[in-house]
């Protein structure tokens, strides 16, 4: 997604496909993003190596794996891995779908994994073969069935929530208390201080959950409310963005933000040592919860090794490793154990999940119908 | 024997030509002109006559419109400084000039971010000098001002060209004649540098009208231009149909808009063989 999705972290080597996409604007916009679609996919065919015995090939979002335990995993089984990224899961699915590049391992959220299972793609998991499957906690295991019933196809690797982040300080000076329900979202005095995700499912679920919906309702009524309320509110937002919220929090230009409770820690990381305080909290009405989980595609050619990646990722040293470089919570529960109490008491990381799931849905995948009614919904409330 | 050699010397261009224009552009047609399963239909086409979709094409027309009216009334004084001065083509000051275009168009945008933020430069300094903060990011204004600043060397290069080429004999000849400055320069000199204008007008206005970027970076996705309403079909949406048919639609305005550039350009070449 994302152009845009996407823009301010042009440090970050996965964006080049938009950057490409971005320096052929002086043509005309479609004939570059096809190009630019067929040239990776064409150049991931030529890279690639000829398939060997003993080689793993691992599909996974960008900046999601501390690099260290790809090194780990090939040292201590001897097994080659090929790691490749995707920047988003729309870009990943065709990928899978068409089959040219196979791959043993892909890291896919929820919503999409269900998609995938909908569509054939992938294959039962052989739990014989992951014994560390016993670390991850139940109640995830029980979350991730809500999108793979029987949890026959999904390993859960990290999971959260969508909250709002904000800047106590700024909230101070303009007097406004600490937001705690969406609907604070819509208050005036906060004009040109919020920072909206600039995606269609997460916008609407703000919306409609604003409003006391699901936020996977197909139900255009419900639709037609939460769009009214997003024009409604764009006068006061401050910019649409997503990879963005993170380094505009930081940066001090928006007092509210909307964001994946992965990225918290790095906020307040970064903060660490200067008079800025962010907080985050997850909205009364009830939120979207997320899970990314390891699934195996239908085509792979080495389904051991697949197995034994996703096994040596549920280890608790490796995961608690990995906690601290992507600071995703984690629901491996021997990790839990490894790490700081800190991290464990931080409720914006982990949070209560039986208290969560009374109001807080994932987001389902609703099919191209289903789609386009959020899609053409979203365009017109940008286009206002 | 030499007609063999230059068939040969063709042959990477034709590859170009048939690899990377042609064949992307049959492409887009093809989806333009086809619905999810492969049937044929003129539905992409008219989804430009949904409201969605002509506000941002009609906002950014006027954005653009507007971009090269600034860009125009900006370079065309510069460059009669620059003739008057009698600085050659490889000369500093024009370097200076033409130096922006070769930096990463994308990077001079990310520039405009750093200045315009609320806690950018500009507001930086309003604040050393305890003046009140702007709002200056995530407006109209700012995306016309990453326009501007984006496409002025586009503009800047032919004009310069065209005026360059203009024989000082001519100019002297209408002052000689008893033509003062305003008329030789409207009657004299604005007509002959009309190819100069027409080229900096289509290389300022067509970029300006497809971008995404600029209005993305310094817009904050608040102002949504066509380019935006394309780059989110084929990027989020998924529904490459609807893009490629907005693309051609889009293809169709920029053709459109240079023909009647061009128009001008052939009447003022006319005009000039009458008086000649």
């Amino acid at each position: 997604m994302r152009l845009d999705k996407v823009i301010g972290a042009l440090d970050k080597a996965h964006r080049n496909r938009f950057v490409i996409g971005v320096a052929s604007f002086v043509t005309v916009a479609g004939i570059s993003a096809v190009a630019v679609g067929c040239g990776t996919t064409e150049k991931d065919i030529e890279e690639l190596p000829t398939p060997v015995e003993d080689t793993l090939y691992v599909y996974n979002a960008g900046e999601y794996i501390d690099p260290e335990i790809i090194d780990m995993f090939e040292e201590e089984t001897g097994i080659n891995v090929v790691y490749d990224v995707f920047e988003t899961l729309e870009e990943m699915y065709p990928v899978i779908e068409a089959g040219g590049v196979i791959y043993d391992c892909v890291c896919p959220s929820d919503y999409m994994i269900e998609k995938m299972i909908h569509n054939n793609l992938l294959q039962e998991v052989n739990y014989d073969n992951i014994p560390n499957i016993k670390y991850i906690g139940d109640d995830y295991l029980k979350m991730a069935a809500e999108f793979d019933p029987g949890n026959k196809y999904a390993v859960p690797y990290t999971w959260g929530t969508v909250g709002i982040l904000y800047n106590t300080g700024m909230l101070d000076k303009l007097g406004i208390p600490y937001p705690t329900k969406w609907s604070d979202l819509w208050n005036p005095a906060l004009k040109n201080e919020i920072l909206m995700q600039d995606s269609v499912r997460d916008a609407f679920m703000v919306a409609l959950k604003k409003n006391g919906y699901s936020c996977n309702t197909e139900n255009p009524e419900e639709l037609d409310a939460a769009m009214k309320d997003l024009i409604d509110q764009k006068p006061i937002v401050q910019a649409y963005v997503i990879d963005q919220v993170r380094d505009k929090m930081i940066g001090e230009e928006a007092a509210v933000g909307i964001i994946y409770s992965g990225e918290i820690l790095y906020v307040q990381d970064e903060l660490e040592g200067t008079d800025v305080n962010v907080e985050y909290a997850i909205p009364e009405e009830g939120t979207n919860l997320w899970i990314d989980a390891w699934v195996i595609p239908k085509n792979a050619r080495n389904k051991e090794y697949a197995e034994q990646w996703i096994n040596f990722l549920c280890r608790p040293d490796v995961a608690a490793k990995n906690f601290e470089y992507i600071t995703y919570p984690t629901p491996n529960t021997g990790a839990l154990e490894l790490l700081d109490e800190e991290y464990l008491e931080n409720k914006a990381v982990f949070p209560d999940t039986k208290e969560l799931l009374r109001t807080s849905e994932f987001y389902h995948y609703l099919g191209p119908e289903g789609d386009a009614l959020y899609n053409n919904r979203w365009k017109t409330v940008k286009s206002s | 024997m030499k007609n063999n050699t230059s068939r040969y010397l063709a042959t990477p261009y034709i590859i170009w030509i048939v690899g990377f224009i042609v064949i992307p552009l049959l492409t887009i047609v093809y989806y333009g002109f086809t619905d999810r399963n492969n049937t044929f239909t003129l539905n992409n086409i008219a989804q430009i006559l949904v409201w969605e979709n002509y506000r941002p094409l009609y906002r950014a027309m006027i954005l653009s419109a507007v971009c090269t009216a600034i860009c125009f009334l900006l370079a065309f004084p510069l460059t009669m400084i620059l003739r008057s001065l009698k600085v050659g083509r490889s000369s500093l000051i024009v370097f200076v000039f033409i130096l922006p275009m070769w930096m990463n168009s994308l990077l001079r945008v990310l520039a405009w971010q750093t200045l315009l933020e609320r806690k950018g430069v500009i507001n930086g300094i309003l604040t050393a000098l305890h003046l009140p903060e702007q709002h200056l990011i995530n407006t109209t204004a700012a995306v016309l001002i990453g326009m501007v600043y984006d496409f002025l060397p586009f503009m800047i290069l032919p004009l310069f060209n065209a005026l360059m080429k203009i024989d000082d004999n001519t100019i002297n000849a209408a002052y000689d004649l008893g033509a003062s400055y305003w008329q030789t320069l409207t009657k004299i000199i604005l007509p002959l540098s009309v190819p100069g204008i027409v080229s900096g007008v289509t290389m300022v206005f067509v970029p300006a009208l497809t971008t995404f970027a600029i209005s993305n970076m310094l817009g904050g996705g608040k102002i949504y231009l066509i380019g935006n309403v394309i780059e989110q079909e084929f990027m989020q949406d998924s529904d490459w149909n609807e893009g490629s048919g907005l693309s051609l639609v889009l293809m169709i305005f920029v053709i459109v808009s240079m023909l009647i550039v061009n128009h001008f350009d052939d009447k003022s070449d006319m005009r000039k063989g009458g008086v000649i």
